[in-house]
């Protein structure tokens, strides 16, 4: 590293500071995040994803994921120009390592579907908790508390993403969090950080700056299943109408 | 990935509901069909299924004593359950649990039994011996008020009682099946069909139970089977059969004929991974074979021993139709992908907590509940039993 | 109605369950969360339990506070909106200690590959090659440099090892 010793000397209590500053807080007590002025959801740009693998490996890797189970996932979609309604879809250990190389020539049209949990706003999952372990924030995160869960299954099999899983170890409901830790200190996701092309972006509709407002003007979104009416705050641009 | 065809999301392919769960409903399901036989006779006065009142009764509470086990038992956290009586969720199906139960429970079977049996219970206090006089006595709440007018009081309102535990056994069963048929994103278990043809089935597999312990415990005892009783249970059970094989059939067809996104899926399924349980087990063997057979009975003038085999033989297939049934709900629902792109395979563990052996001590262990009531309340009339001042 | 007295049984009956409605009533008061119903049916305190969780990845912003140089170095190259530990791995823990945890050494024959390899099934947009083809098997920052990897992009800097002396 390019700096001097004396740069460093001087860099250090800086940057500490400035950690400690993100680092402080639990949302409701911190005056810097206020719950009522924020409502999250994300944006995700299929044109734009790579198929890397680098939200799942980030999101396991921040939010100690056990294998197997996914908080986030990529899918490989091929759809065939002759069965438009039955794709074949791959998902090799849910994208964490990429995906095998398709070779050019092949018929119909490639692409990659990040999925996470869609923090949907009449979420069927959070109706069908049997003792309130599973709720939604008052700024729009779809959490699960893992010390009141019990485990039953219920909003796993609720869930029409197929977003949710068991712990096998903690024995609770567990799913993407929104990373509410990282975003209610001003940071962003673990997936939007790890993210090389963009194609994932974390989106606060509550703040007349934040750049989805101006996506949403310019650009088509849809969102999964949406006769599920779901809510769903997951943004899809350019998504194809045979994904599942 | 083992035992995946196609597509699934990769958190779809442990299946999280087991076969503990297909047994939860299969169980209440036999409490809500033996109440309504105990009710045929209690508030519809079809005199003739008399004999099998009180052995219906104690047999729903056999049962039901042991249907939170394999709920208990499933759990990631047992001993959080009582968050459902503390914190119960008012948009969740599954926290009315708790509430229905104990409602159930206390204020219909006991209720209903205890007021059945409180002659006999304060008469039992007063001649038994030791550790059993003590459990008599607790029985009678410290009431030994056995006149006729007090009969008469119990009689009529153990009437009421039965009366609203027959939408309380509805409730009970019916619940379960919402479970499954409000939830929209699974279109196996997503209709407005799921509670009927749960509770439907239900009183199929209630009536059979109880009328094969009646005809398994006369033997037992060496006495003779009451053929009117059983030719009349026969005879509901027929027709609440032909009912719940209607709303069967009425489920596949409109599946069939609608051809939603979801049929090409399902339709794949039951041909193939669910093909020997539902079409073979469920349909053939379970409801098919027994209808038939019950048809015979009903318009044939069979003898007497020909019935019995019938009965007991259709009676038999019909409980493992009901159980194939729960099971084609439950672990089927979980076999195909909401992507409706794939399969995966139910692994079923053998000696973990929700493994086949605890399956088949769940339903071993009602039986044993089943005889230890029928020790401490007999259904049927003991002779030495009498009161002190007037014999019987 | 007369005769209550022979009804009495089932006052004891009743008398059963008002006792256990009280004991539930008591228990409930103990053992139902405080925070319980703050923002709606679950319990409030969680949702600070969970914001309270540890952070992995520092951000980019963090990174930049010290690194100012490569930050700069980064700003006008074809990487520019790559963040730091897309390629670097979580490192909150190098923020907040720096002198003790000292980042793993990359090896851009597997990680450049990951995002860069060809397949038909990426954007046609995005730059891609065919690893054995492109370079011969030499690792990827012989040529280029990964903070401005466009080769003669990065002025000044030398081209190999990321721009550092």
């Amino acid at each position: 590293m390019n700096i001097s010793r004396r740069h460093l000397m001087i860099l250090l209590p800086a940057a500490a500071v400035a950690w400690k500053h993100v680092l402080a807080g639990t949302p409701e007590d911190s005056p810097n995040y206020q719950m009522s002025e924020h409502w999250w959801g994300m944006l995700i740009d299929i044109p734009k994803c790579i198929g890397c693998g680098n939200c799942v490996r980030a999101c396991q890797t921040e939010n100690d994921v056990p294998d197997g189970f996914f908080r986030t996932w990529v899918e490989q979609y091929h759809r065939s120009d002759y069965h438009l309604e039955t794709p074949e879809v791959i998902s090799p250990d849910g994208g964490k390592e990429g995906f095998p190389v398709v070779k050019e020539g092949e018929e119909g049209k490639f692409f990659f579907v990040p999925k996470m949990c869609n923090h949907c706003t009449d979420s069927p999952c959070t109706q069908v908790c049997p003792v309130g372990a599973t709720f939604i924030t008052p700024d729009g995160v779809v959490l699960i508390d893992p010390k009141y869960c019990l485990g039953c299954g219920y909003c796993v099999q609720a869930c029409p993403y197929g977003c949710r899983y068991i712990h096998p170890e903690k024995k609770v409901a567990d799913k993407c969090t929104l990373c509410y830790h990282r975003i209610t200190k001003g940071l962003t996701t673990a997936c939007c950080e790890a993210c090389p092309t963009g194609a994932r972006q974390l989106a606060d509709l509550k703040n007349p700056n934040d750049p989805i407002h101006e996506f949403l003007k310019t650009h088509t979104v849809q969102v999964l299943k949406p006769q599920m009416a779901t809510g769903a705050k997951a943004f899809y641009n350019g998504l194809d109408g045979s994904v599942r | 990935m083992s035992g995946v065809e196609g597509y699934m999301y990769p958190n779809e392919v442990t299946l999280y509901w087991s076969v503990l769960i297909v047994l939860y409903p299969y169980i209440t399901g036999l409490v809500a069909g033996a109440f309504i036989l105990a009710s045929l006779e209690r508030v519809f006065r079809v005199e003739a299924v008399k004999p099998t009142y009180r052995l219906a009764l104690l047999t729903a509470l056999a049962f039901l004593l042991v249907a939170p086990l394999p709920l208990i038992l499933h759990l990631g956290h047992p001993f959080r359950s009582p968050e459902m009586y503390f914190t119960p969720h008012s948009t969740s199906a599954m926290a009315m649990f708790g509430y229905v139960y104990m409602w159930y429970l206390m204020a219909v079977l006991v209720f209903e039994i205890w007021l059945d049996y409180r002659r006999e219970i304060v008469l039992k206090s007063q001649q038994s011996k030791g550790l059993m006089r003590t459990i008599y006595k607790i029985m009678t709440l410290g009431s030994s008020n056995i006149s006729e007018r007090s009969q008469h009081i119990d009689d009529k309102v153990g009437w009421i009682v039965t009366l609203v535990g027959i939408p309380s056994a509805f409730l009970l069963h019916g619940y379960v099946g919402f479970i499954f048929g409000s939830l929209k994103a699974n279109p196996w278990w997503s209709s407005p069909l799921m509670p009927v043809i749960f509770i439907f089935s239900a009183m199929v597999s209630g009536i059979a139970a109880v009328m094969l312990l009646y005809m398994a415990t006369t033997k037992l005892r060496g006495q003779k089977i009451d053929m009117r009783c059983v030719d009349t249970v026969a005879m509901y059970m027929f027709y609440i059969f032909i009912i719940d094989f209607s709303l069967e059939m009425l489920d596949l067809v409109h599946r069939v004929y609608e051809a939603d996104e979801s049929f090409r899926s399902l339709n794949f399924l039951v041909h193939t991974k669910l093909y020997f349980s539902q079409i073979v087990v469920q349909i053939c063997l379970g409801t098919i074979v027994p209808l038939v057979l019950l048809f015979l009975t009903q318009v044939v003038n069979l003898k007497e021993l020909a019935r019995k085999r019938i009965y007991a033989f259709s009676g038999s297939l019909a409980l493992i139709g009901v159980l194939a049934m729960r099971w084609n709900v439950v672990i089927g629902g979980q076999l195909f992908s909401k992507s409706f792109l794939g399969y995966t395979t139910y692994k079923m563990a053998l000696v973990t907590r929700e493994g086949l052996l605890v399956a088949i001590g769940l339903t071993v262990l009602p039986l044993l509940f089943l005889w230890a009531l029928v020790k401490l309340l007999p259904p049927w009339p003991d002779k030495n039993l009498h009161e002190a001042a007037a014999g019987d | 109605m007369s005769g209550l007295k022979d009804a009495g049984h089932l006052f004891r009956f009743a008398g059963l369950f008002v006792l256990a409605f009280l004991v539930f009533l008591v228990v409930r008061a103990y053992v139902v969360p405080k925070s319980f119903g703050e923002y709606g049916h679950y319990r409030g305190a969680a949702i600070g339990e969970i914001a309270a969780r540890q952070v992995k990845f520092a951000g980019r912003q963090t990174c930049e506070t010290c690194h100012t140089d490569i930050a700069d170095i980064k700003a006008k190259g074809a990487h520019a909106h790559v963040n730091c530990e897309a390629c670097h791995g979580a490192l909150a823990a190098h923020a907040d200690d720096p002198m003790s945890v000292t980042p793993a050494k990359l090896d851009t024959a597997v990680l450049c590959a990951r995002c860069h390899t060809a397949s038909a099934a990426k954007p046609a947009s995005f730059p891609q090659v065919d690893p054995a083809d492109h370079s011969g098997g030499a690792p990827c920052e012989t040529c280029h440099n990964p903070h401005s990897p466009i080769i003669g992009s990065d002025s000044g800097a030398s081209a190999a090892k990321g721009g550092a002396k």
